[in-house]
């Protein structure tokens, strides 16, 4: 298979943020995973938005990401006790079903195991995208998108109302292991900051792949004229579903990945200024390669903390000049200028 | 010869306004169709009736034996029944090359195709004969927003076909074309239509393009078949003149377009 210009760029960033990683400064490692992490969910609202649709909702996922990574015990007992509550043996069987799954997967890796916390927040993103997907399929514009936001401010109601998992405040997780071996500390963050890399450059990886497939292909066509796609024999709603999932699903990945890295969690994540950060990233990013989001979320945080630091009142307002900026000067997004260099030169 | 495709008692209304009624229709393979007759007769109800974007008040459509009637549109595609547009309906922001490799892809992508279409060599390879039998080679970078009318069609048809289609439904392929490049066009589409064996019925006004390209033509009139038969005979009939070619009304001997 040749390869793309593409996927050489991921392997030689994965190579240089793995190396460059142990000799940086901690502020700066710590920049580059939460860029990486937003990263992550910008690339996933990039892959709907390849549809036409824009979700103002995607902290949803990246909320649910997050909690079913950090509270996937918690979430497993309080399901299981609802079940104990019922009269019914299916019902008490099928909620227990989790903590029963919990259970063996912990006592095979540990509690806490950072890969484990990963596949939970895939299994119940994706299961719930799945679910929600064949309500969203059916609409497009303002309607998604407003349906989208109130999914994600449901989800938000529900936590700050959850004393169990913490109400407003949320609470501290720490992941203990990766793949059932015992980190601490110094390997703990090593193993963290290479996890972050790994997933994010992988995900870039896929999603490049699938944006070139058949199926991949056919969301700017679905952009364009949803009739037509459908007299050509593919389905649209189909395809924005399994577009929607997806892009779920990385969400929740790069939720997961936040509360390892940060250690904390709580509804904000759902809230919806979380979402509008992830369209504001998007915009500011473009959607020229599966890269760019990783470029918008690492600009965009660095301007948030260098602004925060030195006016910490009107750093919002260091952000909204340069969305200003680039929506006048670039329109394409930030990526557009690699376009235009290639083009001069 | 088998018929192909079949229309039993037709009927269509929107509220008070019948835009067909009782049309029955047999189509033969391999055959070409042309309809006719003045704005709202019915020619394009007929057409959105049978790829499914219409259901029929009454009335079944039948393909190869199988009724159709209350199939979508995607799911009449995958028969086989595709259809060009008298707006053309593209990908305005893909280039050409992309417009078509979108239909090439869904049926090289497989799924439930009816049945298995010959599909020969790679899909980048179905796209350059279509590009080459459409005379689009020239365009093949350019956005489809950026196309002039002719061209549009063209591409248009050509996204039709990329389907493999085993009936093929136009509406009113040279309409916005210049007079001189509408036959080099409907040259170009027979050439296509021809080579795989495909049926087509299409919908015309220019009568010239109607008496060249057909051999037998379905004249409508307030959402009835007025007229079926060769081309010379329909073309003749009094009925048709005075309703549809207007040529007894003005007593004129020119093809009204």
């Amino acid at each position: 298979m040749k390869l793309d210009r593409t996927t050489v760029t991921i392997a030689v960033v994965t190579v240089v943020l793995l190396v460059a990683g142990p000799f940086l400064p901690a502020w700066m490692t710590s920049l580059l995973r939460i860029s990486l992490c937003y990263g992550i969910v910008v690339l996933g609202l990039m892959v709907l938005m390849r549809t036409g649709r824009v979700s103002f909702g995607h902290g949803l996922y990246f909320c649910l990401g997050a909690y079913a990574a950090a509270a996937h015990d918690k979430l497993a007992n309080t399901l299981a006790e609802f079940g104990d509550a019922s009269s019914l043996a299916v019902v008490r069987g099928a909620l227990r079903l989790p903590k029963l799954l919990v259970d063996a997967v912990s006592g095979a890796f540990g509690p806490y195991d950072i890969a484990v916390m990963l596949v939970f927040a895939v299994v119940v993103t994706g299961l719930t995208a799945w679910i929600l997907g064949f309500l969203l399929r059916k609409y497009r514009d303002i309607f998604f998108a407003m349906l989208s936001l109130a999914f994600s401010m449901i989800l938000y109601g529900l936590l700050v109302k959850s004393s169990a998992l913490g109400s407003t405040d949320g609470f501290n997780i720490a992941a203990k292991s990766l793949a059932g071996i015992k980190l601490e500390d110094e390997s703990l963050r090593n193993a963290i900051y290479a996890t972050i890399v790994l997933v994010a450059m992988v995900a870039a990886w896929l999603v490049n792949l699938y944006l070139r497939t058949h199926r991949g292909r056919l969301a700017e066509a679905i952009r364009d004229n949803e009739l037509r796609v459908e007299y050509m024999g593919a389905s649209v709603r189909n395809t924005i579903h399994i577009n929607y999932v997806m892009s779920a699903v990385l969400a929740g990945i790069g939720g997961a990945l936040m509360a390892i890295h940060i250690g904390h969690i709580d509804p904000e994540m759902s809230y919806w200024t979380t979402s509008g950060e992830v369209v504001f990233i998007a915009i500011l990013a473009g959607t020229g390669s599966v890269l760019a989001p990783f470029l918008g979320a690492l600009i965009f945080e660095t301007i948030r903390s260098f602004a925060y630091e030195y006016s910490p009142n009107t750093w919002q307002m260091a952000l909204g000049i340069t969305m200003l900026l680039v929506i006048l000067f670039l329109p394409g997004g930030l990526w557009s200028l690699f376009g235009k260099m290639r083009k001069a030169a | 010869m088998a018929i192909v495709l079949e229309a039993k008692g037709l009927n269509k209304t929107f509220g008070a306004v019948t835009a067909a009624s009782d049309i029955n229709v047999a189509v033969e393979k391999d055959s070409i169709v042309g309809l006719i007759g003045s704005n709202g007769a019915g020619k394009t109800t007929f057409i959105n009736m049978v790829t499914g974007y219409l259901k029929p008040t009454s009335g079944a459509i039948v393909f190869d034996g199988r009724d159709i009637t209350a199939l979508s549109p995607r799911q009449i595609t995958r028969l086989g029944i595709c259809r060009s547009f008298q707006i053309p309906q593209l990908f305005a922001s893909l280039t050409v090359y992309e417009n078509l490799m979108t239909g090439v892809g869904v049926v090289f992508s497989g799924g439930r195709w009816s049945d298995a279409r010959p599909l020969e060599g790679t899909p980048e390879q179905a796209v350059e004969t279509m590009l080459g039998q459409f005379g689009l080679t020239a365009y093949r970078g350019k956005k489809a927003s950026m196309l002039p009318e002719g061209v549009r069609k063209l591409l248009d048809i050509a996204m039709a076909m990329a389907v493999k289609p085993k009936i093929l439904l136009l509406d009113e392929p040279t309409s916005g074309v210049s007079a001189d490049e509408k036959f080099a066009l409907m040259d170009m589409v027979m050439e296509a239509v021809r080579a795989q064996g495909v049926t087509v019925l299409f919908v015309e006004h220019d009568m010239e393009i109607v008496g060249r390209y057909t051999q037998r033509i379905l004249a409508f009139y307030e959402g009835r078949i007025i007229a079926d038969g060769d081309p010379g005979k329909v073309l003749e009939d009094p009925e048709v003149r005075r309703y549809v070619t207007g040529e007894a009304a003005i007593g004129g001997n020119h093809a009204a377009h």
